[in-house]
């Protein structure tokens, strides 16, 4: 079991309050991702769970139970940090037992336990070696390791993919999933990498300073971002955002349309203008359109094959059913 | 990192360090003042428990009017500042030629190092018995072999030879302080004056020197603060004779020799207000260190 | 400077680097010949270098005045006690202000510092009569109290900076293992700050055997260390520097090797953290 509920969270630092009241239930088994630019309080948010810092006002339960000033060790949850901060002068099987150890697990059950991780980790091999003999990728998978043992009700993860290198980040997002696929114990994730959030979450909670902007499924933020900054911050590349006649035309302050939900033709379509910049991936290209007069730039994502150069006269049309519509103060319009 | 529970966890895990200090510095404190506004001579029957006279400042006035104050300041100045000059001088050269390349960097390092190690009183022994005794040491052999009349060190340039005893023992700890300071150095930015045009000398004055202020200040600032209390030196070589009572000294003998408590309780309350100015400027660099 | 020197210049600095070590070497290196030598050939002028009797008569006489290894006994006690009783004060300390900073935490560590600059001239009079008081005069516990004072600081400042240099997530992974504070700091930065905790002890060791003004005033016959022995010495002259210099060299052959083990932590220790 692992249900988390936030009740009138507040947490200030000093006179500095870096989340106002919050509520937020996390359900039992759930994949959830804290999302949010740096110093939005994520981290913050996820400590106050930990109980690494205590909340300034409000309630923590854990499975309906009341946990707001129960220490760190007493909560039940397992945490991998940015840093995996894994014991270095310990091998790695001691340091995946050391949390059985501090519970007084008997040994037999350790060992079972231990030998069960490493087969689900592929860390067999590496049980008797030091964290420094090992690579990030390795590291990152002992600290889950040395979590998972102790069957926690729930996995806190701190950012634990941003000291990896590209190649290994998408790998270890898949084990990460996978993991949770087969555990379907709670995980509550935090990370500013919206394509993390996107991929992994059953549940993304977008945060900034310190509020809860939107609180929903992947496809529901992508489809209705509930406002500007959650519209502009899930989906990659970027939503375009046009205001003025054109936006009033549709009877908003703003409109976004998101670079895919853009038609791109050299004859035909209700906005012009010259391609700046072209970036190819293969598998799509993107352009960066100016002179538009909607706004200074203006970002499509066409077919890999699409072959517009630097300087050349493009027409766009959007899809007019994808169009999301914003009043004065940033609120979607439904 | 800081729950309400650690933060009590830290105030709690603190108060023995933080109370054995405080009652350290404030139990003798309070009392070495106490007994600097007092007539306290035990040998001429003063004593605690009969209660002692408050004279007021007087000890203060006595202390710093009395014939031997000004030439023990002297010496006191005189001591640290030829020490510093000595030591701070040499161990930027020492320092600038151990960090050259040479064969056996290791082995004359800890030849260099090594005087810091030796007890202040073994050091003084050995230098006044072996070194400067007027007919067996080996100065004494040296001068003879040169035909020089041997010098009597410690009677007729005590100061010198205790400077020199002092910063014998001193030097290493300037040496290796600059030492780890010089390596710090951004070889870079040596190779990029060199590319500008700068000759040695001037690499020396506006590379090397500046960037070894710090350190020479921190040098400064330590040894000031050792050897404002140098004692065993010269309790051991001449006890206080021939001009080498330094201010500590002094209080040294008002308090134990002459057992004039309060007399020397004032001389005390004065070295206190001296080291405490260096002990200011040696803290504001450490402090600023510590935001760092 | 990653760049070839010449042999020869190389050479220069070599012979220049040796004569200048072996300058300042001397007087140890002079002290530990004059050890072997009979007392007439200390004196012996020209002084011999090589080329005489080693003898470790002047070893036995020195052994065997009985009192030698007590005073050796007591520096031992008195060194590795106030040391010792040190880091158990300073380690909670340390830790306290090392990872749970507040906005004092900065102010006390200056302080604790600003407590190790006070002139022990100064106090001397009010330590003797509290001594004298507590029955402390001429014991070990007494000194082993006064030199884990004075040095306490140091260790505090020593530990504290070895302590910051551990990131403070692995502990908090701890407590997130369900370790109390205890075994947080029992299990894991023990452990992890070994090196640092050891080069406090050889540093704290070396300071408190040479300590030479509590020491040498705060003792008789009873608790005397080596730095009392030795200043014992001063009166006789001339016929006794081979006894001295073995003595002598007793007295501090432990402490050069060990803080020869402890160049760089001196330098860092020496000067609270500012140059490392």
């Amino acid at each position: 079991m692992g249900q988390i509920t936030l009740e009138n969270v507040t947490k200030s630092f000093g006179s500095t309050e870096v989340i106002p009241p919050l509520d937020l239930t996390i359900e039992d088994g759930e994949f959830c991702v804290f999302v949010g630019p740096s110093g939005c309080g994520k981290s913050t948010l996820l400590r106050l769970i930990a109980g690494l810092e205590d909340v300034t006002s409000g309630q923590i339960l854990i499975d309906g139970a009341e946990a707001t000033t129960t220490p760190p060790s007493k909560r039940g949850l397992a945490m991998v940090f940015q840093s995996y901060a894994l014991y270095p002068h310990m091998s790695v099987r001691k340091n995946i037992a050391f949390p059985m150890r501090m519970a007084k697990i008997p040994a037999e059950e350790q060992e079972r336990r231990i030998e069960a991780a490493a087969r689900a980790l592929n860390l067999t091999d590496y049980l008797d070696r030091r964290p420094g003999q090992l690579s990030g990728g390795q590291r990152q998978r002992v600290a889950i390791g040395r979590a998972i043992v102790r069957e926690p009700a729930a996995f806190l993860f701190d950012e634990p993919l941003s000291n990896l290198d590209a190649a290994l980040r998408v790998g270890m997002r898949l084990e990460i999933s996978e993991l949770h696929e087969r555990l379907k114990t709670t995980m509550i994730y935090v990370t500013h990498d919206q394509v993390e959030a996107m991929t992994m979450a059953d549940k993304i909670v977008v945060l900034r300073a310190g509020h809860i902007e939107q609180v929903g499924s992947p496809l529901d933020l992508y489809r209705a971002p509930r406002n500007l900054f959650v519209a502009g911050f899930i989906g990659s590349p970027k939503m375009n955002f046009i205001e003025g006649e054109e936006a009033a035309r549709r009877g908003a302050a703003t409109i976004g349309i998101r670079p895919e939900h853009i038609a791109v033709s050299t004859d035909s379509g209700p906005w012009a203008g010259t391609v700046s910049v072209s970036e190819h991936l293969g598998s799509d290209t993107f352009f960066h359109v100016q002179g538009t007069g909607l706004a200074e730039t203006i970002t499509v994502r066409a077919d890999g094959e699409v072959g517009f150069r630097h300087g050349d006269r493009i027409h766009l049309t959007p899809r007019d059913d994808v169009i999301h519509r914003f009043d004065e103060q940033g609120l979607r319009i439904a | 990192m800081a729950t309400k529970a650690s933060r009590s966890a830290a105030r709690v895990m603190m108060a023995p360090a933080v109370v054995l200090l405080l009652g350290w510095m404030l139990v003798p404190l309070t009392m070495t003042l106490f007994f600097s506004f007092k007539k306290y001579l035990p040998l001429r029957g003063d004593s605690l428990e009969r209660g002692l006279d408050w004279v007021g400042f007087d000890n203060y006035i006595r202390f710093v009017s009395s014939s031997s104050f000004w030439p023990s300041v002297q010496t006191t100045l005189i001591m640290v500042g030829g020490v510093l000059v000595i030591t701070v001088v040499l161990g930027i050269l020492l320092a600038m030629l151990l960090d050259q390349p040479f064969w056996g960097q290791g082995i004359v390092r800890i030849l260099v190092i090594a005087p810091f190690f030796v007890m202040p009183t073994v050091s003084a022994l050995v230098w006044k018995n072996m070194f400067m005794d007027p007919v067996n040491g080996i100065l004494a052999h040296l001068w003879r072999f040169f035909g020089a009349e041997p010098v009597l060190w410690l009677s007729d340039a005590s100061l010198a030879s205790i400077i020199l005893i002092v910063s014998w023992q001193w030097l290493p700890f300037a040496t290796l302080i600059l030492l780890t300071a010089i390596q710090s150095l951004d070889s870079e930015q040596l190779e990029a004056a060199e590319m500008d045009g700068a000759p040695p000398q001037k690499r020396f004055w506006f590379i090397i020197l500046p960037h070894l202020s710090r350190a020479i200040t921190i040098v400064i600032l330590i040894q000031t603060i050792f050897l404002l209390s140098i004692f065993a030196e010269i309790f051991v070589t001449t006890g206080g004779a021939f001009g080498t009572r330094t201010l500590t000294y002094l209080i040294f003998q008002r308090v134990v020799d002459s057992q004039n408590i309060g007399l020397g309780s004032a001389g005390g309350v004065y070295a206190i207000i001296l080291a405490n100015i260096v002990a200011i400027f040696l803290m504001r660099i450490v402090g600023k260190n510590l935001d760092a | 400077m990653a760049r070839a020197t010449s042999t020869q210049r190389k050479l220069g600095t070599t012979l220049l680097a040796w004569a200048v070590g072996l300058l300042i070497f001397f007087p140890i290196y002079w002290t530990i010949l004059t050890s072997f030598k009979t007392e007439a050939q200390a004196i012996s002028d020209p002084p011999v270098f090589l080329f005489f009797d080693w003898t470790l008569e002047n070893y036995s006489i020195v052994q065997e005045r009985s009192d030698y290894m007590r005073f050796l006994w007591n520096s031992v006690i008195i060194a590795g006690g106030s040391t010792l009783l040190g880091i158990l004060i300073a380690v909670p300390a340390a830790w306290s202000m090392a990872f749970v900073p507040s906005k004092r935490t900065k102010d006390i560590l200056l302080w604790m510092l600003s407590t190790k600059m006070l002139p022990a001239v100064g106090v001397l009079y009010p330590i003797s009569l509290i001594f004298v008081e507590f029955n402390l005069l001429d014991t070990r516990i007494g000194l082993v109290i006064v030199l884990m004072l004075i040095n306490l600081p140091i260790i505090v400042w020593m530990l504290y900076t070895y302590f910051r240099e551990i990131p403070g997530e692995i502990l908090e992974a701890a407590r997130m293992d369900g370790a109390s504070l205890g075994k947080e700091i029992l299990y894991v930065l023990t452990p992890m700050a070994v090196p640092g905790i050891a080069s406090t002890i050889l540093l704290n060791i070396i300071l408190a055997w040479n300590e030479a003004f509590w020491t040498l005033n705060l003792t008789a016959a009873n608790a005397a260390p080596l730095t009392a022995f030795i200043a014992s010495y001063s009166s006789p002259e001339g016929l006794f520097f081979a006894k001295l210099s073995a003595a002598s060299t007793m007295a501090i052959a432990p402490i050069l090797i060990l803080g020869w083990f402890s160049q760089k932590q001196l330098v860092r220790g020496l000067t609270f953290g500012a140059v490392k």
